[in-house]
């Protein structure tokens, strides 16, 4: 299948291994992955801090980008809820009908990465190696607003070598939130908190997640206390093989 | 020429719908509380459990949920109607109806009532909406005691403190806590009292007993009123809710226009949903409904009260009107992580957590709560369990837009916010202007270390202060993806 790859602004510019690896399992998996380089980000930040009409552009930029694909995966349950449930959303705020149907239309070939794998191609093994010790955290946004449900998990499962730990709440939230962070800092810092104590319970050496937002901030987290986990994208395990 | 003014919200300097502080500071304060972090998640998980387990056993949980949702819709589309009706069908049986504007109002009317029926002292039951109102304060201004017989309304008022959640309002406080405020407050509390519930529970129904007997006047709020008969509905666990409802000779019940219901049938939606949704029960063990006066049967004297108070500006925004569909449930306070830490102190308003958080700021203006839409990382947990169906996450993001419209139209000079979201936007909407911030973004390499930063400057203090930040990477994707595959898309 030829798939574009939306690997959203967040991972282009600060976790360029989770694009490059969504690339090469894509390519491992014999599709064929193409980057249209005029794609930027979703809007989502500029959304959900109420800044809705600035996202105006963005939304319409991203139907223009991606409207001749057939296919886009996003490495983020996030961005990807974000196209889902927002930009129509957002085009209708302002009027645009023509491009609201076109966002709603753009909106239902866009797949985060476990939805594309398990749901669109039907797979749940990808021949993935990775010996670590791993506990994953759903996002808010891959459980509630894409309702992935265990396609992650079923992933993982058929990763060789790799053994799988359950968190203890996976389901709430880690505190991130976007500008919420840094807004409330204080009771994002207080969810986290939570949080890591759950991750660091399971003992394991890697918290994986389908988010590098919500990543960022537990690894930030770890990292800041040197805890001795450390936080890998989803797409970067599946990446793994017996070769690197 | 008319200048159109806008519909009133609910007047400053009367009630409770606003903090003193802004909720992150307030909220930091409620952090710091380590005994309330205790009791909140103590309690929230038990009762989010109970919840989960009495839901799970309806298979047609999402059905109620939707019908739930529909007759809120329909009703909220028609409420000059249905209001209209139940004031007709009420004064039809006996009672009189009261149209409050707003808490101002509503509290003369009701002073006015205790007043004229003689009385010093009113027994209160679901004084949510008399709290919103500080219907108290009213009250002792003229000399009238209001006695909280809602065990947990009864807590709050003795320890002079204010309600934390919809339905356990003393929910911040453990059992210890009580007891030192029972042997402090109470006059006539034996000095012996100990901490288990079941001591509590009698000393309070001691202590409430007289009043009971005693009380010429009850007040009350609703949980629904049913249109086509004028019938009210107060749904409770105590018993002590139906004292209030039919000791008194008279009753005052006030009532927030949202409440109104069509018909008798729409309550059986609503009494399967509230219950599992509030307190994990099937069945909520006192539901008390009343038609007007009957003679010589309870009180001879019932007054309606209807409150507006903001609600109908709320009603006017079609997208943040969804907020009056509430049933009070507080189930999305339950699961809402952040509520759980903060506790609802420090929302400043009767009404807290995530329902709160986009109610509050329409009875009063957003520009009067304009930090309560923030008080959410949107993680959608109280979207899933609301009973009927609120998508507080959406809302809340609404409300964000209005504040950010409203402060733009208010100040010709844009907030540091609004410049750097603006300016965002415009790099992001060209990709040549994108790539060059990101190139610039680079530079922030030589903050790291080994693959992290630990100080960024403000506003990104704030993350660093908890938290690393990752080094921006020596090449971004784009620029791998050139370096690697050319110019291919």
């Amino acid at each position: 299948m030829r798939v574009a790859l939306f690997v959203t602004c967040l991972a282009d510019t600060l976790f360029p291994d989770v694009g490059r690896a969504t690339v090469r399992l894509l390519e491992r998996l014999g599709h064929q992955v193409e980057f249209p380089q005029a794609q930027t980000c979703c809007g989502q930040m500029h959304v959900n801090t109420g800044y809705l009409r600035d996202a105006l552009p963005l939304v319409r930029h991203y139907a223009e980008v991606f409207g001749g694909y057939e296919a886009i995966v996003v490495p983020s349950g996030s961005c990807t809820g974000s196209v889902r449930h927002q930009h129509a959303m957002v085009a209708r705020r302002y009027g645009d009908d023509d491009l609201a149907r076109r966002a709603e239309d753009v909106a239902s070939r866009t797949f985060e990465l476990s939805e594309f794998l398990v749901g669109v191609l039907g797979l749940e093994d990808v021949g993935a190696y990775y010996p670590h010790r791993v506990t994953y955290h759903p996002t808010c946004h891959s459980l509630r607003l894409l309702r992935v449900g265990d396609r992650p998990l079923r992933l993982l499962r058929n990763v060789r070598g790799l053994d799988l730990v359950d968190l203890p709440d996976a389901d709430v939230c880690c505190g991130f939130g976007g500008t919420f962070a840094v807004k409330n800092a204080d009771v994002s810092t207080a969810m986290l908190a939570d949080k890591m104590r759950a991750v660091l319970a399971t003992r394991a050496e890697v918290c994986t997640a389908g988010d590098s937002s919500c990543l960022m901030h537990i690894g930030g987290g770890l990292s800041r206390l040197n805890a001795g986990t450390r936080t890998v994208h989803l797409a970067e395990i599946l990446a793994s093989t017996r070769d690197g | 020429m008319t200048t159109f003014l806008g519909i009133p919200t609910a007047p400053r300097g009367v009630g409770h719908l606003r903090g003193d502080e802004p909720f992150p500071v307030a909220a930091r304060k409620a952090l710091a509380n380590t005994q309330l972090r205790r009791n909140l998640g103590k309690a929230t998980t038990t009762i989010r459990a109970k919840r989960a387990a009495v839901v799970a056993e309806l298979p047609d949980w999402e059905e109620l949920r939707a019908a739930g949702q529909a007759i809120k819709a329909h009703t909220m589309r028609h409420l000059d109607h249905y209001l209209t009706e139940l004031e007709t069908q009420v004064t039809a049986r006996g009672g009189t109806v009261h149209w409050a504007r707003d808490a101002i109002e509503a509290n003369r009317i009701v002073t006015g009532l205790v007043r004229g029926a003689g009385a010093a002292e009113v027994v209160k039951v679901k004084s949510i909406v008399t709290d919103e109102i500080g219907l108290n304060d009213a009250l002792a201004e003229v000399g009238i005691r209001a006695y909280e017989t809602d065990l947990a309304e009864l807590i709050v008022q003795l320890g002079k403190d204010r309600p934390s959640h919809i339905l356990v309002p003393a929910i911040h406080r453990n059992r210890a806590e009580i007891r030192d405020i029972f042997l402090r407050e109470m006059g006539d509390v034996d000095p012996g009292l100990t901490d288990t519930p079941a001591a509590l529970t009698e000393a309070a129904r001691l202590h409430l007993r007289r009043a009971f007997l005693s009380a010429r006047v009850g007040i009350s709020g609703a949980n629904f009123a049913i249109a086509e008969t004028g019938t009210l509905c107060v749904v409770e666990s105590e018993g002590n809710g139906r004292m209030c409802l039919t000791l008194p000779e008279t009753l005052i019940t006030v009532m927030g226009i949202e409440k109104v219901i069509p018909a008798w049938r729409d309550l059986d939606v609503f009494l399967q949903l509230l219950p599992r949704s509030s307190t994990g029960e099937r069945m909520n063990p006192y539901t008390s409904m009343w038609t007007g006066v009957t003679p010589g049967d309870g009180p001879q004297a019932f007054h309606l009260v209807l409150l507006d108070n903001g609600r109908t500006a709320a009603l006017a925004d079609e997208t943040g009107r969804q907020a009056l569909h509430c049933i009070r449930c507080s189930a999305c306070l339950n699961v809402c992580p952040v509520y759980e830490r903060t506790g609802g102190h420090a929302y400043g308003s009767v009404y807290p957590g995530p329902i709160g958080a986009v109610l509050s700021p329409q009875l009063t203006g957003v520009e009067d709560n304009a930090s309560l839409p923030y008080a959410s990382s949107l993680c959608g947990a109280c979207y899933d369990a609301c009973p009927v169906k609120i998508d507080i996450p959406s809302l809340l993001v609404h409300l964000r837009a209005r504040h950010v419209e409203e402060a733009g139209r208010a100040h010709r000079v844009p907030s540091p916010e609004a410049i750097t979201m603006a300016a965002a936007a415009w790099v992001m909407a060209s990709p040549s202007r994108w790539a060059a911030a990101q190139g610039a973004g680079r530079l922030g390499r030589v903050l790291g270390r080994g693959g992290r930063i630990r100080r960024l400057p403000w506003p990104l203090s704030a993350w660093t202060a908890a938290r690393d930040a990752p080094q921006p990477p020596a090449q971004t994707f784009r620029q791998w993806w050139r370096a690697e595959r050319g110019d291919r898309t």
